[in-house]
This record gives C-alpha cells, sequence and structure tokens, in this order.
C-alpha cells in the first residue's frame, strides 16, 4: 500500500517534469480561472487559447470552483507548472491578492481578467463596466429624455452593479438635478435573478400607478424581468435598456420590446488577454504594448496599467453587427418579427 | 333578572365551555396564523397608504406567491414524514428550463401540440428525478438531508447545461397563460362560477362534518359556530372573487378606457387544484394517513405493517412533481427560461412550511396552513418593496419573521402539552 503510494507520486513527479520539459521552449501562459458555472467564460477560454497559440505560446489552466483556497493552489501549481505569464480572473479579489503577490515575487507578470485585483504591478484588462452603464442610460435617455425612471440594478454583492450604476448617473444626474427625470424607484437584484427584478417592477408599477416612462435595467436577464412585468400592464414598448448581446434579448429588440443590449464580445476580451499574455511572457514592458491606459478607479485607487475594452451598443438600428460577428442566427434573431416595424437586420 | 342572579363562577364556566367547543371544532394553530395574516396585511396598508389593498396589488401578490406555494404543499408531506428537500429550487429550474428549452425546440414541428408537450416532459422529469431521490432515500438509506443537498447542486448544475447557461424566450403564447398575464386569468363570468362553487362547497363541507359527527355519537359543534364558519368561509370567497374580479385587465382595454376584469389568475387556480387534491390526499386515502402515522412514530407504522420504502418514495415523486408545475409556472409567468431560476426557493419553501405549522419533527403539518405561510412571505416582500425597503433589510427581517413564528408555534405546542 505504501510502495505503491510512492510508486505514484514518484509517477507524478516524472509526468508532470515531463510537461515542463515540453513546455520550455515557448511562453507558457497559465490561466487561473474562477469557476466555468457561467457559459460565457467558455467562449472567453477558446478565443484566450486561439490568440496564445497563433502567438507562438502554450495555454495550461485551472478551474477554482468557486473556491478562494483552492485559486491559491492553482495558481502555485500553474507556476510549478513552467508558466511564465499568468492570466487570473478572481474568484475573490482580495483573497487572491497573497498568491498573486508571490508570483510576482518570483517575476511572472500577472494579468487581472474582467475582475480588478488591485495591485501597481497587476495589468488590469476588462470591458469598461462604467462605459456599459453609459451606454444603458444613453440608449434610454436617447428614447426618452425626460419623464419617469426606474433603475434596477444588479446583483448588491457584485462591484460591477455599482460601477454600472455611476456611468448610468454619468448620463442621466444632469437631467435628474435639473428636474426633468424622476427617480420613481430604484431595487437591487439579487444574484441578478430575472424572477426578482420582475417583482420589484410589479411592484414599482403598482406604487406609481403604471406611470413610468423608461426603465434603466442592467443587464439582459434583469431586463426580461422587466418586460414580464411591463407585459402585463400592456405597456411593452417604453424604453429599457440591458447588457450581455443574450440571444433572447437579442430577440426583443428586434421585436421592439428592449431598446439597447449593451454587447460585450467575450470572445474579443479572450483574445486580447491571450495576445497581451505572450507578449509579456516574451518580456515587452506592459506600458509598451499598444492600447493601454492607467486604471486607477478600484477602491483603493490604485495606478494600474491596464487595457479597457469598448462594448458596442446594440439597437435596433445596428442588429446585423451581431449577425455578422457570428454571436446570433438571423433565424434566432428574428423569431417572432414580422411586418413593417421590423428592423433592417430582419428585412 | 334571572341571569343577573347567576353566579360569576358559573358565568365564567359557560365562557370556558364555549371556548373548548370553540377549540375543538377551530384549528386554533390555523386561526392564529389567518389572523397574523389578517395584521400584517392591515399594517401594510396603513404604511402604503393603501395601495397594499388595492385589486391591482391583490392580484400581482396572488401570482407572485403562486410558485412557492405550490411547492409550500408538497414540502408539508415531505416535512410531516420526517424528511426535508434542499433540492426543490434547483429542481423549479431544472424542469423550467428544459420546458423552455424543448418548447422552443419542438414549436416548429408540433406548432398546436408542441408546448403541451414539452409541458409533460417537464412534469415528467421532476416526478423521475423524485423517483431517484426517492429511492435514494427509502431503498439505499441515504439521509434525505444529503440526498437532497446532492441534488441541490445537481440540478442547478444541470440547469445550465441544458441550455449552456443560455436564456431561453420567448415561450408560446397559450403557455405564457399559465403565468397569469395579459390572457392568463378565468376573467368575471368564470371567476364568480368558482366562487359559487367553492361556497357551496363549504356548505357541504359543514354539514357532512356534523352529519358524521352525529353518526359516531360524537358531540356535535354548536349550531352558531357552524353558521358562522359557513358565513365566514362564503364571505372570504366572495371577497376573493371581487377582488380578483374588479382589476381591470389593461390589455383588453377599448378606445373609452373600458376594460373587463381579470378574474382569478391561473397559476392561483393551478394552486388551488392542488391544495383540493393534496388536501383530499391527507385527509381521505390510505397514502396520507400513513404519511401522518409514520410522521408521528415512525417504529409504530413499520410494526402497523405500512410500507413505509414506498412511502417515503412516493412522497418525493410527489415533491418532484410540485417543483416541476412551479417550474412551469415560474417560466410561463416570466415568459423565460433561465438556469437562476429559483434562487433561495428551497429556503422560502421550508419557512412558508414552518411559518404555516408544520412541525420539523414530525408528523403535523397542514396544507391549508403552508400555504398561509407562503402567502405571509409573499405579503412581507411584496410589500417591503412598495415601502422601498432595501433588499438587505428585506431578508433580515424575513429571518426575524421566521424565528417569531418558530417561538409562537413552539410556546404554542408546550402550553398544550403541559
Amino acid at each position: 500500500m505504501k510502495m505503491s503510494r510512492v510508486l505514484s507520486a514518484l509517477l507524478l513527479v516524472a509526468v508532470l517534469g515531463g510537461y515542463r520539459a515540453a513546455y520550455a521552449q515557448s511562453v507558457v501562459v497559465g490561466v487561473s480561472w474562477s469557476n466555468f458555472q457561467e457559459e460565457r467564460w467558455k467562449r472567453d477560454e477558446a478565443a484566450m487559447k486561439a490568440a496564445i497559440e497563433k502567438a507562438g505560446g502554450k495555454y495550461i489552466s485551472a478551474d477554482a470552483q468557486g473556491s478562494n483556497e483552492k485559486q491559491s493552489s492553482d495558481i502555485e501549481n500553474l507556476i510549478t507548472r513552467g508558466a511564465k505569464v499568468l492570466i487570473v480572473l478572481a474568484w475573490d479579489a482580495d483573497a487572491v491578492l497573497p498568491a498573486v503577490k508571490k508570483a510576482r515575487a518570483e517575476g511572472i507578470p500577472v494579468i487581472a481578467y474582467d475582475r480588478l485585483i488591485q495591485d501597481k504591478d497587476v495589468f488590469y484588462i476588462t470591458f469598461d463596466n462604467v462605459e456599459v452603464g453609459r451606454m444603458q442610460a444613453r440608449g434610454v435617455f436617447a428614447k426618452k429624455p425626460s419623464g419617469n425612471y426606474v433603475f434596477i440594478k444588479g446583483s448588491p454583492t457584485d462591484p460591477n452593479a455599482d460601477f454600472l450604476r455611476k456611468g448610468q448617473e454619468e448620463v442621466v444626474g444632469g437631467a435628474i438635478k435639473a428636474g426633468k427625470i424622476k427617480v420613481v424607484g430604484e431595487q437591487y437584484t439579487e444574484g441578478w435573478s430575472p424572477e426578482v427584478a420582475q417583482r420589484n417592477m410589479e411592484q414599482i408599477l403598482t406604487k406609481n400607478n403604471n406611470k413610468v416612462d423608461a426603465v434603466v435595467a442592467s443587464n439582459d436577464g434583469t431586463a426580461g424581468g422587466v418586460v414580464a412585468a411591463l407585459r402585463a400592464q400592456n405597456m411593452v414598448g417604453i424604453p429599457v435598456s440591458g447588457q450581455d448581446g443574450d440571444i433572447a434579448a437579442l430577440n426583443r429588440v428586434a421585436r421592439g420590446e428592449q431598446t439597447v443590449s449593451v454587447w460585450k464580445d467575450a470572445r474579443k476580451l479572450g483574445e486580447s488577454a491571450g495576445t497581451v499574455a505572450v507578449q509579456l511572457g516574451k518580456g515587452k514592458k506592459a506600458k509598451d504594448i499598444s492600447g493601454t491606459t492607467t486604471f486607477a478607479g478600484g477602491t483603493k485607487k490604485i495606478a494600474q496599467t491596464s487595457m479597457l475594452l469598448k462594448p458596442v451598443p446594440i439597437t435596433s438600428d445596428n442588429l446585423d453587427v451581431v449577425v455578422k460577428a457570428n454571436w446570433v442566427t438571423k433565424a434566432q434573431l428574428c423569431r417572432g418579427v414580422s411586418g413593417a416595424k421590423a428592423p433592417a437586420a430582419c428585412k | 333578572m334571572p341571569r343577573g342572579e347567576r353566579s360569576e363562577g358559573a358565568g365564567c364556566l359557560q365562557v370556558t365551555a364555549a371556548a373548548s367547543a370553540l377549540r375543538r371544532a377551530v384549528d386554533v394553530r390555523l386561526a392564529a396564523m389567518l389572523v397574523a395574516l389578517v395584521v400584517i396585511w392591515i399594517a401594510l396598508q396603513v404604511a402604503t397608504d393603501g395601495l397594499f389593498l388595492s385589486s391591482r396589488n391583490l392580484y400581482n401578490l396572488s401570482l407572485q406567491g403562486s410558485a412557492v406555494a405550490i411547492m409550500t404543499c408538497g414540502m408539508v408531506f415531505v416535512i410531516v414524514a420526517r424528511q426535508i428537500d434542499l433540492s426543490v429550487g434547483s429542481l423549479l429550474a431544472f424542469t423550467g428550463v428544459l420546458t423552455a428549452y424543448i418548447q422552443v425546440g419542438w414549436a416548429d414541428a408540433h406548432p398546436d401540440a408542441g408546448w403541451i408537450m414539452s409541458i409533460g416532459v417537464g412534469l415528467g422529469t421532476g416526478a423521475l428525478v423524485g423517483l431517484f431521490q426517492g429511492w435514494l432515500v427509502a431503498y439505499q438509506g441515504i439521509p434525505a438531508f444529503v440526498v437532497t443537498l446532492a441534488g441541490f447542486l445537481m440540478y442547478r448544475g444541470a440547469a445550465f447545461r441544458v441550455a449552456e447557461g443560455q436564456t431561453i424566450a420567448p415561450l408560446d403564447d397559450r403557455y405564457q397563460r399559465l403565468g397569469g398575464g395579459a390572457d392568463g386569468s378565468l376573467g368575471v363570468t368564470w371567476s364568480w362560477v368558482l366562487g359559487a362553487v367553492a361556497c357551496v362547497w363549504v356548505l357541504f363541507y359543514v354539514w357532512n362534518t356534523r352529519r358524521e359527527r352525529a353518526k359516531y355519537n360524537s358531540e356535535a359543534s354548536p349550531r352558531w359556530l357552524d353558521v358562522a364558519k359557513i358565513v365566514i368561509g362564503c364571505a372570504a370567497i366572495v371577497a376573493f372573487v371581487a377582488v380578483m374580479v374588479s382589476y381591470p385587465n389593461r390589455a383588453k382595454m377599448d378606445d373609452a378606457g373600458n376594460a373587463p376584469g381579470m378574474g382569478i389568475g391561473i397559476p392561483v387556480l393551478i394552486l388551488i387544484v392542488v391544495a383540493v387534491v393534496l388536501t383530499f390526499l391527507s385527509h381521505r386515502t390510505r397514502f396520507g394517513r400513513y404519511v401522518f402515522a409514520y410522521g408521528g412514530n415512525p417504529e409504530a407504522a413499520v410494526l402497523a405493517g405500512v410500507n413505509t420504502r414506498r412511502l417515503l418514495v412516493l412522497i418525493f415523486v410527489l415533491m418532484g412533481l410540485l417543483s416541476a408545475l412551479a417550474g412551469i409556472v415560474t417560466t410561463a409567468r416570466l415568459n423565460a427560461g433561465t438556469n437562476s431560476l429559483g434562487l433561495l426557493a428551497e429556503l422560502y419553501v421550508i419557512a412558508a412550511a414552518v411559518i404555516g405549522g408544520t412541525s420539523l419533527s414530525g408528523g403535523i403539518g397542514s396544507v391549508p396552513g403552508a400555504i398561509l405561510g407562503a402567502f405571509i412571505i409573499q405579503s412581507l416582500l411584496n410589500g417591503m418593496v412598495l415601502l422601498d425597503v432595501a433588499s438587505a433589510n428585506q431578508q433580515i427581517f424575513i429571518g426575524l419573521i421566521l424565528i417569531v413564528a418558530v417561538k409562537m408555534d413552539v410556546a404554542y405546542t408546550r402550553r398544550r402539552t403541559t
């Protein structure tokens, strides 16, 4: 029994050693994922892997399955397996810091992927969430520059929910102060759950006796709940925002039930991170990579080199963008859309 | 005056006699919960300046509470039999997404019956999952807590896998009726018909109880109490229907602004059917009596020759079926299937059952109590949004209510046994 354990340990060492030798030639990029529970990370991964291999690197990864402890040991393991540069999607941005600092001490560049890790040497790459918020508010504001507004916010435990709200405020704050826009309802949505958003919207409509002119919802799931609540009151058609480019939401945009869905192409984010990683791994300075800026918007106000990708607001006018990018098929986009009111992309 | 001559002691005796007759004839626990619900409603009505008890809000409340109430009815059986089911929220998500997924997939091949078939698949899957869990509990000896905790994780994952996390929408217009919404109610006429049937049933129930008591020479409850039961019962039914009917259906409004009344929502109708069937099951069938016998004393039930294993399996099948039904109502109402459906539902369902007087030590519980419990929680959730209470404070408040409810229940049980 003991003997076999020793043997298998030896075998493991031999195998790992083999891996290391095999990867020694090219830049090995170690990616620590937080959890694969959500659909989008798979899309990110495929694009990231392709970009790394195209640039001549090797992709290795580990999935922390939603555990801080596992993510810390994952990062150590990735270094052991020969990673020369790390991409980290943090499960908990603070809990992951000690492991990140350890990697930095070994001279390994670290890229914070989509979720901010606050450390001056960490490269931060994400879609600009404040900009997403601005785009949502702009989309609604363009259709309805005055009147009664409702804000359906994201999960109270997600810092992005507040970034989004901040961006929304930047756009409509002036009109609110001027008294042109009145905020008649504002609620967080536990777990970004559409059912909760639906219930909250129903209650806000009841409270205001349907005197609601526009809804700024923070993602497509909650927008779905909002539209369901509006339908029961025969109010579908008032401006509603969202984000993510969910197929169901894009279909709502085509039907005229939702005004805008801010689309963040996860593949672009994965691709950019992969390219940046290989460049860093080859010894290029973070500041010399094209398209970088300095980000200091975190709670600790630390200045970090970063790349903030621009999202694209999808409205009925530019629905062809998502079809051309192979994000949705025309059939999925235009399901149930007919007649004269159909947007150009469905004709 | 002859009455004045009576001693104080006799008067007191008369009062206690009436009180004990009342206690025998009325479920005190249920009555106390009704009072609690009424108190909460009045408090919210005052706090919201009359908005809470408007026909519109009550209609919304009846829909918002239906899915949880449907599952709570099943949870009563689970908890009475000394089991627990932590997987109902995840199972709701799994069967809900599956139903939506199949419905959209089959929409083109079966334009007429596709949505009905998808419902069949959803319910069938719920029952199968229940069968699986029941088998693990009853025949493999794995505690229900563990089996359903594993299920809590597994079915949430399965819900994701069905469509790889995509939101599936929109759903069939006919299917959407099952969720309430614009076309999802009985309308004025049928609501009144249902109300009348319910009233006749109350009349029959009271008369039948009286007759049976007479048959077995049991002491009949006082006549005034029976009359009061009929009057209060029918008044509540008429009030409920009147409120539902007075809420205008804005989707069918004509140019002059006249709209027909909504009437009772389809989800509420589904809930009523579930409640009636399960109440019948628990009182009038061998299955129901065995569940309560087993919950009261498992050893005695085994010695009495009850096939307890089969019993447990049936209970979990029932729970699975009702979770799937709740999944259908939820997806139909939301007009979408997503893997985040039913988050925290298991906790609300268990809390509702407990607030509704179901004892966690088994053997005690009732379907009407559970429904009341579900609507107490939903009323608070509903009212607090009207009052703009922050979501974190809502959760704190619901937690406190749960503790208060169980504390009162403990106090009541202790007083009765000592």
